[in-house]
Parts: C-alpha cells; sequence; structure tokens
C-alpha cells in the first residue's frame, strides 16, 4: 500500500532479505543445523547426528526445560496481574501521581538484571525472608525482571484505548467495576496476551539474574545450555536451545490463539 | 488531571476532555459532569458537595494503586537499598568509602566502565534504523509470509541473548562459516573474520538481538495506523518517501521513542552475550558484577560496580525519556 509499482516492491523485498537473513534468520538456521551435527569447519556443518536431541529431551535437560516452563508461567501470570492492576490503577491517578508510578515501575528496566540478582541475594539471603537456595527466589527475580515489561505494553494500550466507549457504557448507568470488565479489559485483551507473551518469552531466555541466583535443584534451559556451551560442547547446547525455542515458540503460539482482533499487517 | 476540572472548564459537552488513560470512575463523573453542566442544570449543584466527592474519589483512586507499589516496594527496591547499603561496608567491618575508592582505582573498573559507556549508544543506533526499515517493510509492504516474520521477530525475543553470541562463533568464528568460505575460495590457511573476540564482535551480537525490541513497538504501532490516511496522501500524489516522513514516522515516533530507551539500556545492562564472547578485552560493567560477586566473592566490591551501573542505567534512560518527551514523541 505504500509502494505501488511492482519493480520497485521487488527492490524492497531485495533489500529486506539482504538485511533481514544474514542477520536473523542466518544466526537460528546456524543453531539449528549446528544441533544436527558434529563438527563445523567448512562453509556447512558435517557429521550429522540427531544424538544432541536424544541428550536434549531427557534427564537433566527435561528437567531443565520443565523449571523454565514452570518459572516462566509463574512469573509471565504474577507480573501480568500486577502490571495491569499498577497500570490500571495509574490511569485513574492525577498526572502527578501517575507519572511517580510509571517512574516507579518502569526502573526494573533501566536497573540490569544482574543487579537485580544481587539485589535479591543480598536481601533475601538474609531474615526476615529467606528464600536463598529455593526455587522462590528465581521466581520471585522473574516476576521483578519481567512486570516492568508488563506494566508498559499495557499502560501503552490504555493510553490508545478510545473513551468514548467506557463513557457511553457509563453513561448508560454501567458502574465502574462493570465498565472495567465488560468494555476495558475487552478492549486490552489484545496487548494483555501481547504482554503475556512478552514476559513469557523473556522469562524463557533469562540468563543474567538467574546465573547469579539458581539452586542446583533449579536450574533452567538457559543456564543448561550456558554450562553445556561454557565447557566446550556447542553442538549438544544448540540442541538444547532448539528445544528451549521449540517450547517457546509452541507457548507463544497457544497465548496468540487467545489473541482476538489486533493483528500484525 | 482531577475529575473536577471538567465541571469548572467544560462549557460545551462535546469538548469535554477525553484525556487517554482515565479511570472508568473518572470517565464516569466527566460524562455526568459534562450532561449536567452543559443542559444547563449545574447552576444549583452544591460546588462543595461536588469538591468533596472528588476529593473522597481520588483517595480512592489512590488506595487502588497501594497494594502494586507495595509490591514493588518489598520485592525491588529494598533490596536494591540494600546492595547500597552493602556498597559502603567493606569485608573488614565498619562504613566507610574505600569500597569505592578500591574500584575506582583499578584499572578494569575504567575500562570495563568505557566500553559499555560507548558500545550501547552506536547498537542504540544501528537497532533504530534497521528495526525501523524492516518494521516499515513487513507493515506497508507486505509479501507473502510478512506475517510469518513478524511472528519470528516474536521468536527472536525468546532468544536467550548469548545464543546470538553461539550462533555467531558458528558464522564468523575461527573455524566458522565464513571463514570455511573464504579458505575454501582462496585456498588461504586462514580466514580473515577474527572479530568477534573484539567490541566489534559483541556490538553485532547485540544489534542483532536487540532490533527486535525495536520492531516490536514498531510494528503494534502501524498496526494501528489509519491506512486511509496513507491511501489518501497517495491517491493526492505523495510518493512513498514524503508519505514515511509525513504520516507514518510522526506516527512512529512515540514507539520509537520507546523501544530506542528500553534497547539503550538493555545494551547498557547486557550481560549474556558479554559472558558468551568469553574474550578477556571485552568486559563491561554487568560482566564486573558477575565476577566479583560470583568468582571472587567480593560482594561490597559488586555492590559499589551495581551502584554506578544502576545510576548510569536509570540517569541515561531518564534523561532519554525526558528528552523524548520533549521531543513531543
Amino acid at each position: 500500500m505504500l509502494v505501488h509499482s511492482r519493480k520497485a516492491k521487488w527492490a524492497v523485498w531485495v533489500l529486506f532479505l539482504v538485511l533481514f537473513v544474514p542477520l536473523f534468520a542466518l544466526p537460528l538456521l546456524v543453531v539449528l543445523g549446528a544441533s544436527l551435527a558434529t563438527h563445523w569447519s567448512g562453509v556447512l556443518p558435517s557429521g550429522p547426528t540427531i544424538d544432541h536431541y536424544r541428550a536434549a529431551t531427557r534427564g537433566e535437560a527435561l528437567q531443565a526445560l520443565t523449571t523454565s516452563l514452570l518459572t516462566a508461567l509463574a512469573a509471565s501470570l504474577l507480573a501480568l496481574a500486577v502490571g495491569t492492576w499498577a497500570a490500571l490503577a495509574a490511569a485513574a491517578l492525577k498526572k502527578s501521581h501517575r507519572r511517580v508510578m510509571d517512574a516507579l515501575f518502569v526502573l526494573p528496566v533501566a536497573v540490569p538484571s544482574v543487579v537485580v540478582g544481587l539485589s535479591v541475594l543480598v536481601a533475601f539471603s538474609q531474615p526476615p525472608l529467606l528464600l536463598n537456595g529455593t526455587r522462590w527466589i528465581v521466581i520471585l527475580a522473574h516476576t521483578v525482571l519481567v512486570t516492568a515489561f508488563a506494566h508498559q505494553s499495557v499502560s501503552a494500550a490504555i493510553v490508545r484505548l478510545d473513551p468514548a466507549y467506557e463513557q457511553a457504557a457509563a453513561s448508560l448507568g454501567a458502574g465502574p467495576a462493570r465498565v472495567l470488565w465488560r468494555v476495558r479489559l475487552p478492549l486490552l485483551l489484545p496487548s494483555l496476551t501481547a504482554a503475556a507473551g512478552l514476559c513469557f518469552a523473556l522469562s524463557m531466555g533469562e540468563l543474567s539474574a538467574t546465573m547469579m541466583l539458581y539452586p542446583p535443584d533449579w536450574t533452567p534451559l538457559p543456564v543448561l545450555i550456558h554450562a553445556a556451551t561454557d565447557r566446550g560442547a556447542l553442538f549438544a547446547g544448540s540442541a538444547v536451545a532448539v528445544v528451549l525455542m521449540a517450547a517457546t515458540l509452541l507457548v507463544l503460539f497457544a497465548v496468540s490463539r487467545v489473541r482476538t482482533r489486533a493483528s500484525y499487517r | 488531571m482531577s475529575a473536577e476540572s471538567p465541571l469548572r472548564t467544560a462549557p460545551d459537552p462535546a469538548r469535554v476532555p477525553a484525556p487517554a488513560g482515565r479511570g472508568p470512575a473518572s470517565g464516569r463523573e466527566a460524562v455526568l459532569a459534562a450532561a449536567t453542566d452543559g443542559g444547563g442544570a449545574g447552576a444549583g449543584t452544591p460546588a462543595e458537595a461536588v469538591r468533596g466527592r472528588a476529593a473522597r474519589a481520588g483517595a480512592r483512586r489512590l488506595l487502588w494503586a497501594l497494594p502494586p507499589v507495595a509490591l514493588l516496594a518489598v520485592f525491588f527496591l529494598y533490596p536494591l537499598v540494600l546492595v547500597g547499603r552493602q556498597s559502603l561496608q567493606p569485608d573488614t567491618g565498619g562504613t566507610s568509602l574505600r569500597p569505592y575508592a578500591d574500584v575506582f582505582a583499578s584499572a578494569g573498573f575504567r575500562e570495563a566502565l568505557w566500553t559499555t559507556v560507548w558500545l550501547a549508544p552506536a547498537a542504540t543506533a544501528g537497532c533504530l534504523v534497521l528495526g525501523f526499515l524492516l518494521a516499515l517493510v513487513i507493515a506497508f509492504v507486505p509479501f507473502p509470509g510478512a506475517k510469518a516474520v513478524a511472528r519470528f521477530v516474536d521468536v527472536f525475543l525468546s532468544f536467550p541473548s548469548f545464543l546470538v553470541t553461539l550462533a555467531l562463533l558458528f558464522v564468523y568464528g575461527q573455524v566458522g562459516m565464513a571463514n570455511g568460505l573464504w579458505t575454501d575460495l582462496t585456498g588461504a590457511a586462514e580466514g580473515p573474520f577474527r572479530f568477534l573476540t573484539t567490541p566489534w564482535g559483541v556490538l553485532l551480537a547485540e544489534i542483532t538481538y536487540f532490533t527486535p525490541f525495536v520492531m516490536r513497538p514498531l510494528l503494534a504501532a502501524f498496526a494501528q495506523l489509519d491506512t486511509a490516511q496513507l491511501e489518501a496522501a497517495s491517491s493526492l500524489g505523495a510518493r512513498a518517501p514524503r508519505i514515511v516522513r509525513r504520516i507514518i514516522l510522526p506516527e512512529a515516533l512515540p514507539a520509537l521513542a520507546a523501544g530506542g530507551s528500553l534497547v539503550l539500556v538493555l545494551c547498557l545492562n547486557e550481560f549474556g552475550i558479554v559472558l558468551f564472547t568469553g574474550a578477556k578485552g571485552v568486559t563491561t560493567l554487568p560482566m564486573l558484577i558477575y565476577s566479583k560477586a560470583i568468582l571472587e566473592s567480593d560482594y561490597p566490591g559488586a555492590c559499589v560496580v551495581a551502584v554506578v551501573n544502576v545510576l548510569l542505567s536509570v540517569g541515561l534512560y531518564g534523561l532519554y525519556r525526558v528528552v523524548s518527551r520533549r521531543a513531543g514523541a
């Protein structure tokens, strides 16, 4: 709709491919290729095998996958609840109060995740709340990290809401709770699911804070991948990475089924 | 903006300000206020009762905002305060600025600071340009499979960042794809690509990894853009560059500002890519925090670097938000 002539369209698409493929598609393909290989010394990988996948779908790796899924699920649900609540509450406040609240909830994005990990480690290794060495400290850190993203995307969507709908509902006699439940939340649903997907994905791939915190019995996938590649098992690590990507993709797909109207063009 | 302002300022119901982000209660009150005021029946309403009701509504709204703020305070702000406190408590006991003096005096810290400070803006600039171009094509010059590409961009976010470095190892590493191609073509013993363990390798990985963070809000903004505007401009004879400059770019500015500030801070704070590069020459502040805390168990030192890193990223992020708000984004 922006470029009309056939020639110009093709020129734009070729430019897109030239930028997109080497930068974004190639890394994924390379990891996929490496996960199926034992050597890589030429242009293409060599020594095809599926042994890495056998190892990546059982034992330690399978447990890490469950760990990652549970952590991401808990963290993104908690973050979505707190972030949406905060965004809705902030939207009703006076402008000065709203600014303060937005700034507060944006802070976890600005603070390095390594520092979030460090601070949670420092704070919850001592009474009154001793969480160090448990799975809860990992889930807590993930929740703190992704809440900011949930809050940001939900409040951005609230700003774009057309107030005419809720005003119409209110003028017809709907109470605030009813307006929220029947008008605002349904209108926000596409953004809520998008936020949930983002939170889940970020939590699945979180490494920095997790590296500071994880107990031995709660090892998420990224930590496992790092451990594998760190000891030189690049190809086995790639297979675990592919499993991580596939799991995330499946969940994102399921989430996008919930999405009703808004779609990318 | 308080709920009582429409009462005072709204002479015309059609022009009742409807600021975005109104709470359900305030929206309802605005409508009621406009209805009574515009109908000319508002003259008899006792102003004090209205003001009292508005004050009570304001207090109730503040109360609703309390639970999430309390959670944030306990699980995020309080731990940060403890990090600040620990940075003033050297292992030898007592409270002093010694950890700061020690860290600031070390060459490793200064080098990490400089690397962090130049890498982040460079990567952000790259991400903004690249992300805008790619999102533009996906949204407005759609091709078969453009939706799949947009979905692919989402998946990229779930990629642990250090995996980009892993992939680049296979592409540009000592024995990777590019060097393999070069040796096959020229017969040379070694390929020319060995930038992966330098800051340039980190820069390439950061641009690759963070561009989707710019594309995502852009695509969302583009999806809400009314295409009738584009059709109208185009039918009136505007060419593509003009449409991009005059219609799409203004619409995209908030998304660009949001994406750009996010990427700037995420680059300042990036850990996985640098950890995985494993190059001794490239140490950034987050990397330094990790190695001090976990590898050396030097908690006061780690906390000092953490304080510096937090001040840097939060300061830059705040500045960026103020500037982009001034710019009208």
